[in-house]
């Protein structure tokens, strides 16, 4: 996405609109961090295929990987590879869309998990799976974006849009979370056979990605992120207001409506591929802010790299917990970004806000 | 909103306004004679009028064995969660000052729905470890999220969200919990998650009449005029003489258990928390917590929608908590909406 193309648009900020320019590092130190943060993606890469029900030393995971002779060939290539490219898609998927929505509704507490995108994206592929017998991800990933268009727009539409507190915003998406997952459980249970595929996928989990699933998966989150990139600017100027943003040519309109295609294609790929995670759309922009400021042409960046980080990183402890079984990704990150939430809301001052 | 003062010889007095009272009472008929039905309604159908005469110890030696040992106790023990949650949801909506703060989405029927999991997971245990586990689960909940919500006291606002977070964090632990099972326990805890009141014996009513016994005297009698008052501000209660703090923590300990015993009776039956103080409201037209009419509504609402159920689809018996679910889900986007216009969410 925009990595390539930061750095020059870093040295243009002299000229940029007041909210490019933010307190914070400037241009070099915060490009060396994004370095070291790719370092440590590719750190966790490593880890993520070497380790598992059966541990391999880096040397055999990547012999596994390239030599189609070596015993643990099946295991790295077959399931470990696809699972750790499927978790750096879906990670920079949800860590995107969730910076993407806390600068469209200017609301800390945003996260596509929490508000119900990616619940309503689960309710309708459960209805495809369950209803119409459409198994397979091609079919059902347009119920997926389907599902979160719906609710995305609902909630902006009902929920308050641009005025709703962090509080409101947040009750909203959990009443809806809580009638989409009534309605999950309902068609679980008059379908058993449904009940025991879905009771895994309704968790959130990359256990089940095979090398088709990122094929099938990775061309929306692509569009789906060059679209953010195409957005950075004019959100920045949104983050003026409306009128300032009118003023500084964006078309407000246009820009949020934009967001919002974003926001489904990169939630309801993310979700139709490992089921709804929460949380790390809502954790990683607010510990990338501290290192990049405001700019979103910096923390969009940022947050496609260190979500990744951040997703298959709990995928790994994930399977490291529970050996030789492995915990599903989305419980850690739901036990781990819940904690993080309520830290959040208990050091906010303004807890009202 | 007219409000009758009675005022005895004694010098005791009673305030109480008369169309909410109405509202209560007939909420309660309706609630009744919906009972009567759903007694009345299965693959062996007996008349109202037969199920009175049976209730009152006229009826046959069969229709005396269907009514008292097998419907009776699932309309009762309908009845009591209803009231249960409709009690507790209009505590809760006071509480936060907010129609979208039910324990459905506060996190305390997920900590019930915790505790359940965790017994028929952990120990395999029967109803009763189900509903123990339900029940212990759903307190310590509350209790998590009071401590962790408290800084210089409880506000609404930290309160919501921090049972937001806390809700968030159970549902992950539930989806773990369930993965965890063989497939037969999966069914049947999804059966217990969706709430349902089939199969209900004297027991889980004894339990539920228990807590409304210990906890609705204490709320209706002892609190009411303090939480409308508490409504206003907590500066502005103070001021009038409410002791903010303790009356949060006794209203919030009453509540909790109320709907702890409705999840251990029930499991989560979902939106009736939410709907009863709303629809309560409306017909009342009075501001601040309608304990009592809520309490009746509950009970209604519950009570319908289990017969509703029963009766939808021929052929098969859908939960209860499908039906407060589907309705409770469409009657939600409508409170977002019109609440939304009114700006008072």
């Amino acid at each position: 996405m925009s990595i390539t193309e930061s750095p020059a648009s870093a040295e243009r900020s002299a000229a940029a609109p007041p909210a490019a320019a933010p307190p914070g590092p400037r241009g070099f130190p915060r490009a060396a961090g994004l370095l070291a943060a790719l370092l440590l993606v590719a750190a966790v890469v490593v880890l993520s295929l070497a380790i598992g029900a059966r541990h391999l030393s880096p040397i055999d995971a990547w012999h596994g990987l390239v030599d189609e002779h070596s015993a643990n060939y099946p295991v790295v290539r077959q399931m470990r590879l696809p699972r750790t490219l499927l978790g750096l898609l879906v990670g920079a998927a949800l860590g995107v869309a969730g910076a993407l929505m806390q600068a469209l509704t200017r609301n800390p507490l945003a996260d596509p998990g929490l508000l119900g995108i990616n619940a309503g994206a689960s309710a309708a592929v459960v209805t495809a799976i369950s209803l119409l017998g459409i198994t397979s991800l091609t079919g059902y990933v347009w119920f997926a974006f389907g599902g979160a268009a719906a609710v995305a727009v609902l909630l902006w539409s009902v929920g308050g849009g641009r005025t709703a507190t962090p509080a409101r915003l947040a009750l909203a998406g959990t009443a809806l979370n809580a009638a989409l997952f009534a309605y999950v459980n309902a068609v679980q249970l008059l379908d058993t056979a449904a009940l025991d595929r879905m009771r895994f996928w309704t968790v959130g989990s990359l256990a089940a990605a095979r090398p088709r699933t990122v094929v099938e998966i990775a061309p929306f989150v692509a569009a789906g992120l060059l679209l953010t990139a195409a957005l950075a600017r004019p959100l920045n100027a949104l983050a003026l207001g409306d009128d300032a943003a009118r003023g500084l040519g964006a078309h407000p309109t246009r820009v949020r409506a934009g967001a919002i295609v974003a926001v489904t294609l990169l939630c309801g790929a993310a979700t139709a591929a490992a089921g709804p995670i929460v949380f790390v759309g809502l954790m990683v922009p607010h510990l990338v802010r501290p290192l990049t400021g405001p700019d979103l042409r910096w923390l969009l960046p940022y947050c496609a790299v260190l979500a990744p980080l951040m997703l298959l990183g709990a995928d790994v402890l994930g399977r490291v917990l529970a050996r030789p079984s492995e915990l599903q990704v989305g419980i850690v990150t739901a036990v781990l970004g819940g904690a993080f939430f309520v830290g959040i809301v208990r050091r906010a001052r303004r807890a009202g806000a | 909103m007219r409000t009758v003062v009675l005022r005895t010889p004694g010098g005791l007095s009673l305030r109480f306004r008369p169309r909410a009272l109405a509202v209560g009472v007939v909420c309660l008929f309706v609630a009744l004679a919906v009972a009567v039905v759903a007694i009345g309604s299965g693959d062996y159908p007996m008349r109202p009028g037969d199920v009175l005469r049976t209730l009152g110890g006229a009826g046959s030696a069969a229709d005396a064995f269907i009514v008292n040992q097998v419907r009776l106790p699932r309309a009762v023990t309908a009845l009591l969660a209803g009231a249960a949650l409709g009690l507790a949801g209009t505590v809760f909506q006071s509480l936060v000052r907010n129609p979208l703060g039910s324990p459905d989405i506060l996190g305390f029927t997920q900590g019930a729905a915790t505790g359940a999991l965790a017994a028929i997971v952990v120990v395999g245990g029967g109803t009763t470890a189900v509903a123990t586990g339900a029940a212990l689960g759903g307190i310590a909940t509350g209790a998590g999220i009071y401590v962790l919500a408290w800084r210089q006291g409880v506000h609404g606002y930290r309160l919501v969200l921090v049972g937001v977070g806390v809700a968030t964090i159970l549902t992950g632990v539930n989806g773990y919990l369930l993965t965890r099972t063989p497939i037969t326990d999966a069914a049947r805890a999804v059966l217990w998650l969706t709430g349902s009141v089939d199969g209900r014996g004297w027991g889980d009513a004894t339990v539920l009449l228990v807590a409304l016994a210990g906890a609705a005297p204490v709320l209706l009698f002892g609190c009411g005029r303090a939480l409308r008052v508490l409504e206003m501000g907590d500066d502005a209660a103070h001021g009038l003489g409410v002791r903010v703090q303790p009356l949060r923590l006794v209203v919030l300990a009453a509540a909790v258990l109320l709907s702890a015993a409705a999840a251990a009776a029930t499991g989560p039956v979902a939106f009736v928390a939410l709907a009863a103080p709303q629809l309560a409201r409306r017909l009342t037209r009075a501001p601040g917590p309608n304990l009592l009419a809520s309490l009746c509504m509950g009970a209604a609402l519950l009570i319908a929608a289990d017969l509703a159920g029963q009766r939808l689809v021929p052929g098969h018996q859908l939960p209860v908590g499908v039906m407060t679910g589907a309705v409770g889900g469409a009657y939600l986007v409508w409170l977002l909406a019109t609440e939304r216009r009114a700006s008072r969410l």
